[in-house]
């Protein structure tokens, strides 16, 4: 299984315009300005290929931070 | 208004411009301004689609779009790009009740999956900029008429339209515009590969309101602007190219 600090680097790869964004474990992703649907479904997919695990909306809705998101994947 | 059409400091990749649209498109996207990226399989071809090209600063790239490998290295040495030309594309003429599996296959390699999963890497590697335009070139048939033997070309050039549409909805957040070329018949090399006598060939033309096949160069023209600031608010639209020939 992918590590945390992978799938941190992993989640930040789908954002495009948020390089003056550090992303770590306690990062609160809703918070980051281009956090969109769009991306929602990205880390789904990401999630699934990297991962290969099926999380629906409900678990991202319900996530604040990336560290707990992952926690999620791994579970 | 010479501003909104300029293609100036604009990075291109022009798939297919060894030959007809492509080679035409990347000749008028350097006319204006663009620096352009051409891809083709045949290296004697594209060095003299590059000696045709206005300005300096251009590339070219000798690759099977549809070998993996291929596209990798290439999007590896690709820097920034604004816009992509999708021209790269074959026609097989086969009656539907002798389809082959293989012909069928290689004609959705070619002219979908092998564009599709280009755009995507690109995408993927985020060597496109915001505000990019890509280009498909598609045609009337499929989306618009059929003719008699045209069942897979129709089939992949109805897939390309489905394709850029949902590409248009997913990447207009990041500013990416998509859009479809849809020409009836143009005069390229690829008239010869259809089975048509010359006298049929001129006798079809005359069912053409405006009087003529297409030249690729009118292709090129909506190319430009489709990747031109002039179309900042199209996405995910079918522009039809074809002398009329749909109105009847």
């Amino acid at each position: 299984m992918k590590s945390l600090q992978k799938f941190t680097e992993l989640f930040a790869e789908q954002f495009d315009e948020s390089e003056d964004v550090v992303f770590e474990p306690t990062t609160i992703f809703k918070d980051i300005d281009e956090w969109d649907s769009m991306i929602a479904l990205s880390i789904i997919a990401m999630v699934d290929d990297e991962f290969d695990k099926t999380i629906n909306g409900d678990i991202i809705k319900n996530a604040n931070t990336i560290e707990e998101l992952y926690n999620k994947v791994i579970e | 208004m010479n501003n909104l059409f300029s293609l100036k400091d604009k990075v291109i990749v022009v798939t297919g411009a060894s030959s007809g649209i492509g080679r035409a498109t990347a000749i008028m996207c350097s006319q204006l301004g663009g620096n352009i990226i051409l891809l083709g399989r045949n290296e004697e071809r594209l060095k003299e689609t590059l000696n045709f090209l206005e300005n300096t600063g251009h590339l070219y790239f000798s690759l099977d779009l549809n070998e993996d490998d291929d596209v990798d290295i290439f999007i590896e040495k690709l820097d920034k790009i604004d816009g992509i030309v999708h021209s790269a594309g074959i026609v097989q003429s086969q009656l539907f009740s002798f389809l082959k599996k293989n012909d069928l296959e290689n004609m959705l390699n070619t002219n979908l999956i092998a564009p599709a999963l280009l755009t995507k890497k690109i995408i993927k590697k985020k060597k496109i900029n915001k505000n990019s335009s890509i280009v498909f070139i598609s045609s009337i048939s499929g989306p618009n008429v059929t003719y008699i033997g045209n069942a897979s070309y129709s089939a992949s050039k109805s897939a390309v339209c489905g394709l850029a549409k949902t590409m248009a909805l997913e990447l207009a957040g990041k500013g990416i515009r998509v859009n479809t070329i849809l020409p009836a018949m143009i005069e390229t090399d690829l008239i010869n590969s259809i089975d048509s006598s010359s006298e049929d060939i001129e006798k079809d033309k005359k069912n053409y309101p405006l009087g003529d096949y297409g030249k690729p160069d009118d292709v090129a023209a909506s190319a430009c602007f489709l990747l031109s600031s002039a179309s900042k608010w199209m996405t995910g639209t079918d522009l039809k190219l074809d002398g009329g020939l749909t109105l009847r």
